[in-house]
């Protein structure tokens, strides 16, 4: 009998960390991502609380160090569309869709980028502030390395025309023949979800809060983008509408979390992002101010007090236990905040330069169908149901769980949980 | 292969790639102007900036370079080598260069963050540095990683839940498993609770099924009443001794995983804490084990002792546990009027936030207060100012329960001593890196899990156990390992210069240094770190720190500041 795989699902931090495990215990692992690149949210951060930690820095090794490991196939642009069999031994189906770029031909030259007429293509790494040509990549660091040509722009792809890239490219990396392609992958010992966070701007339109209807009414991942160096704006705050530097931000907490109309439940990492962000800003211009308000400062992590006081105490940041009402906008687009102060009971409001909004965690809009495709039960919420006693453990025996796949959580539960879904993999793939 | 090529091998060919990191470094100083001045440097024959040299195309970008300018020494300037030395080494190993033939030259960390506010003087440094770094590298000498076997079992110590679960799954995994806890049995704190959160299961049930499980399995040995007593030896090949009530047990081990659990806070002087009337949640759970709870009015207190100056972290699962006890209360008693006095109620995820609801559905009472005016205990009621209301609240009762943080175990100190690994402010015990290597130390193959590392609950508790499985797994599946090359050494030609004085072995911390049977130094390469304190502090010059020797630190400070 030949060896026994896992097959991951999603290729954040969690799905990440549980394959580096496998691998390293000299397990093969095939690991499914659906988009272009891996590495998920925590690419996309600046920094990491409470260490302040340079989030791709520390990501990036472990990015090369998946793409590299020889017991770890990667997918990207893929999905998994069927899976049969029971614990020990599953059969998967890989659908993997085409990049109509060569990996491993391609050297990230930018080119083909470069080339392209075609303006306007969103991409979802910068939160859709920043838009590309249609032969894109995520961002300079993306693993693979791989630029990829966006099928629903591409003027050949649709209708014939153009081929500017094909031409350019001194790679010889474009391929426009490139067909969706199946892979069937036999004797899978176990299978693990790890298909992350969606978050609540993605399905809900925050009108209470001005988002979309007030360019100075930002939500935190598309502000977290404003702040990196990387990011749209090289890391140089500005507001949207007149590129002024914020002076005076508000962050407003459980942002459609905590409440009976949207999500009931907490996002768990709100009020210490938040004040990463606050705390990031600050150090790029020392006379910011900013307000978090908020209803439970929920810092229960270690070193997260200490963190909050930090932020209190050098980085000009006020917490105000509150509820907010409203936000409007002045004649200069400066944001007001209507807000019930609840030390004092009183109705108040504020103005500021830019308003953040620490928009809730939602469960990876792509849980439903692999839901249907795995058989595993989703929770009331649409996380992948798992008991607080078995907590890697979904509805499906062999089928494992890890982090915000289940439930929101910080990066290093995420990767805890991640190496504990690992664990039990294996016990399954040796027989244990 | 000719005398002109052999010569041309022999001869440095150093490559320079300097890394913007993002705006990190480059924001600051110019690191293209950098980069081109390296190119003046002795033996430079290649230079280049990159936005991130850790990419993937970075590492292209390096490979590439040591093809096409035949480069056989590569220096980086860029964050830190903690995080990213060994992904450098790999890359040019995997081209064929040996992975010490790299030198990293700190200009993030040690450069644009700490000097931000100067950035002229941070890009004369960033040129200073990366001077050294060349000078370095044009001396520096191949190494071989040292190999070691692996004795494929696993130590667990302390058997609560966490260890209780890391230990199955080892042993689950097909490796022998040792499992030792202090006490007369295994449970840890399970044995003192009641019921278990969000789900309210009796606490002996989860005990039952796990204790079960240990039981049935053959290659899982457990000693209770047993502590660890020496622990010697390094990452796969640990010499362990265990007294179990006065036995000393020997072990071979390969890796260890530490879940000891911790101590609870005694509330000592807190709100008239008596331990009848006035007592902890703990107490409160033994009680209504034994359904002994007879108050009609409770009254319960949130952080006593926890988020204030001297003890300033949050305990993480106090809140929940009171949560969970005043709804057993209201479960035997509907009538009983409870009250919670709490400051933040700390209840995150999906879970914990409908346990919260279904508490308030319950008519459990919340009552914020604030940590400048605590509230009081008079006689037979509670004082509390509410500022919500902007009053005093006087609430009776008969039962007032005290939430205490968990503190880190008095004796987390002789352990830590002994397996060399640290512990943060409040005592825990402190992982490699807080956001990615949780369940690590920075000694191999020693692993922490549970709540001797940061109060965590049974749901966190049962993860960490399994991931600490994991980790110690990526070591024990492998029947050997590589460990670090760049280690002090007493070379041959040196020996006649070592007087046998001994400060080295004094002074080493990982006990890597000996005298053998014939009185010589003895440097045992598998525990050395080459952190070099001996090298520093040997009279004679004697000890040689590999890929730090003099000569090469001596070109370092001549290529700063001249001879």
């Amino acid at each position: 009998m030949s060896e026994k795989s896992v097959v991951v699902i999603g290729a954040g931090i969690a799905g990440i960390q549980a394959s580096l495990d496998l691998g390293d215990m000299g397990i093969k692992v095939i690991l499914v991502e659906k988009e272009t690149c891996i590495g998920g949210r925590m690419a996309q951060l600046d920094k990491t609380f409470p260490t302040l930690d340079c989030s791709i820095c520390i990501l990036a090794p472990k990015l090369s160090e998946c793409y590299r490991h020889p017991n770890i196939t990667l997918y990207t642009l893929a999905e998994v569309q069927k899976v049969e069999g029971s614990a020990g031994n599953f059969s998967v189906e890989v659908l993997k869709h085409p990049r109509y770029v060569k990996e491993g031909v391609c050297t990230n030259c930018g080119d083909c980028g470069t080339i392209c007429p075609v303006r306007g293509c969103t991409n979802f790494f910068d939160a859709d502030l920043m838009t590309q040509s249609a032969s894109q990549i995520a961002f300079p660091a993306a693993v693979p390395p791989v630029y990829r040509i966006n099928p629903d722009k591409c003027l050949y792809l649709n209708y014939g025309i153009c081929g500017l890239c094909y031409q350019q490219c001194g790679a010889d990396a474009i391929d426009f023949t490139q067909k969706e392609e199946v892979i069937p992958i036999d004797n899978v010992g176990a299978v693990i979800v790890a298909t992350g966070v969606d978050l609540a701007e993605n399905i809900h339109t925050l009108n209470a809060y001005g988002y979309q209807k007030y360019d100075n009414v930002v939500t935190a991942m598309e502000f977290e983008r404003l702040i990196c160096a990387s990011g749209p704006q090289h890391g140089h705050l500005k507001t949207l509408t007149d590129g002024r530097t914020p002076k005076k931000i508000a962050f407003l907490q459980c942002i459609d979390s905590r409440n009976n109309r949207t999500q009931d439940y907490c996002s768990a990492v709100c009020c210490m992002y938040t004040t990463k962000e606050a705390i990031v800003a600050y150090e790029h211009d020392n006379e910011l101010e900013s307000y978090v308000f908020y209803i439970d400062m929920r810092a229960g992590g270690k070193g997260f007090q200490k963190f909050l006081q930090r932020g209190e105490q050098e980085y000009n940041i006020k917490y105000i236990k509150s509820k907010i009402s409203h936000v409007e906008v002045d004649e200069n687009q400066s944001p007001i905040i209507t807000y019930e102060d609840m030390d004092t009971s009183e109705i108040k409001q504020m103005k500021f330069d830019l308003v953040v909004l620490a928009t809730c965690i939602i469960p990876s809009l792509s849980n439903e169908k692999v839901s249907k495709i795995l058989g595993v039960q989703l929770d009331k919420n649409r996380f992948i149901k798992t008991d607080p006693f078995f907590p890697v453990e979904s509805s499906v025996e062999g089928i494992y769980t890890c982090g915000c796949a289940r439930e929101p959580m910080d990066i290093p539960r995420s990767v805890a949980e991640a190496s504990g879904a690992a664990a039990r993999a294996a016990e399954l793939v040796r027989g244990g | 292969m000719s005398e002109e090529e052999k010569k041309e091998e022999e001869e440095p060919r150093i490559g320079v790639f300097i890394c913007h990191c993002g705006s990190n470094i480059g924001g600051y100083i110019d690191c293209k102007e950098v980069a081109e001045r390296a190119k003046s440097l002795p033996h430079v024959v290649f230079t280049q900036d990159n936005l991130y040299t850790c990419s993937e195309t970075g590492l292209a970008q390096i490979k590439k370079g040591i093809r096409d300018h035949k480069l056989n020494r590569v220096v980086v300037a860029s964050c830190t080598p903690r995080t990213h030395e060994p992904l450098f080494r790999s890359c040019i190993e995997e081209e064929g260069l040996n992975p010490y033939l790299f030198n990293f030259v700190n200009i993030r960390d040690q450069n644009t963050w700490v000097h931000q506010k100067v950035p002229d003087k941070a890009f004369i440094k960033a040129n200073e540095v990366v001077k050294m770094g060349v000078a370095k590298a044009e001396r520096l000498e191949a190494l071989d990683k040292i190999i070691v076997d692996v004795t494929p079992t696993a130590l667990v110590i302390g058997g609560g839940v966490a260890g209780m679960t890391a230990a199955l799954n080892l042993s689950n995994q097909g490796f022998e498993t040792h499992l030792v806890e202090k006490d007369n049995q295994l449970g840890g704190r399970l044995n003192g609770l009641y019921k278990l959160y969000p789900k309210d299961i009796d606490a002996s049930e989860l005990l039952d099924a796990l204790k079960k499980k240990i039981e049935s399995r053959s290659n899982l040995t457990v000693y209770t009443s047993a502590q660890v007593k020496t622990i010697e030896g390094f990452v796969g090949n640990y010499e362990i001794e265990v007294d179990q009530d006065g036995n000393i047990i020997p072990l071979k081990i390969g890796g260890i995983i530490v879940a000891v659990g911790t101590s609870l806070f005694t509330p000592e002087g807190y709100y008239g804490y008596d331990g009848e009337k006035r007592i902890t949640q703990s107490q409160l759970e033994v009680k209504l084990k034994n359904n002994d709870v007879k108050a009609n009015d409770v009254v319960m207190i949130q952080c006593v002792g926890a988020r204030i100056e001297e003890r300033k972290y949050c305990s993480n699962v106090c809140c929940m546990t009171a949560l969970k006890n005043a709804l057993a209360i209201k479960q035997k008693n509907p009538d009983a009027n409870i009250t919670i006095l709490f400051r933040d109620l700390y209840t995150p995820g999906s879970y914990y936030e409908d346990y919260y609801r279904r508490a308030r559905e319950a008519g459990i009472v919340f009552v914020t207060y604030n940590p400048e005016k605590v509230p009081k205990v008079e006689g037979e009621t509670i004082k509390v100012y509410n500022e919500y209301i902007g009053e005093e609240l006087s609430i009776p009762y008969d039962l007032v329960v005290l939430s205490v943080p968990l503190v880190a175990n008095a004796e987390n100190k002789a352990l830590a001593q002994m397996l060399k690994v640290p512990l943060e402010e409040n005592g825990f015990f402190l992982e490699a890196h807080v956001k990615l290597r949780p369940m690590d130390f920075a000694t191999d193959g020693v692993y922490i899990c549970g709540s001797a590392k940061w109060p965590v609950d049974i749901t966190e508790s049962i993860t960490q156990g399994y991931a600490a499985a994991s980790r110690a797994s990526t070591i024990l599946s492998h029947n050997t390992l590589e460990v670090e090359g760049a280690t002090s050494s007493l070379p041959e030609y040196n020996k006649a210069l070592c007087t046998g004085c001994e400060v080295c072995i004094t002074v080493c911390p990982y006990k890597a240094i000996s005298k053998n049977e014939d009185d010589e130094i003895v440097i045992t390469q598998v525990l050395c770190k080459g952190c070099g304190v001996c090298g520093a502090t040997c009279t004679n010059h004697a000890i040689v720190i590999r890929h730090f020797t003099d000569e090469q630190i001596e070109a370092e400070i001549e290529a700063f500041g001249g001879k």
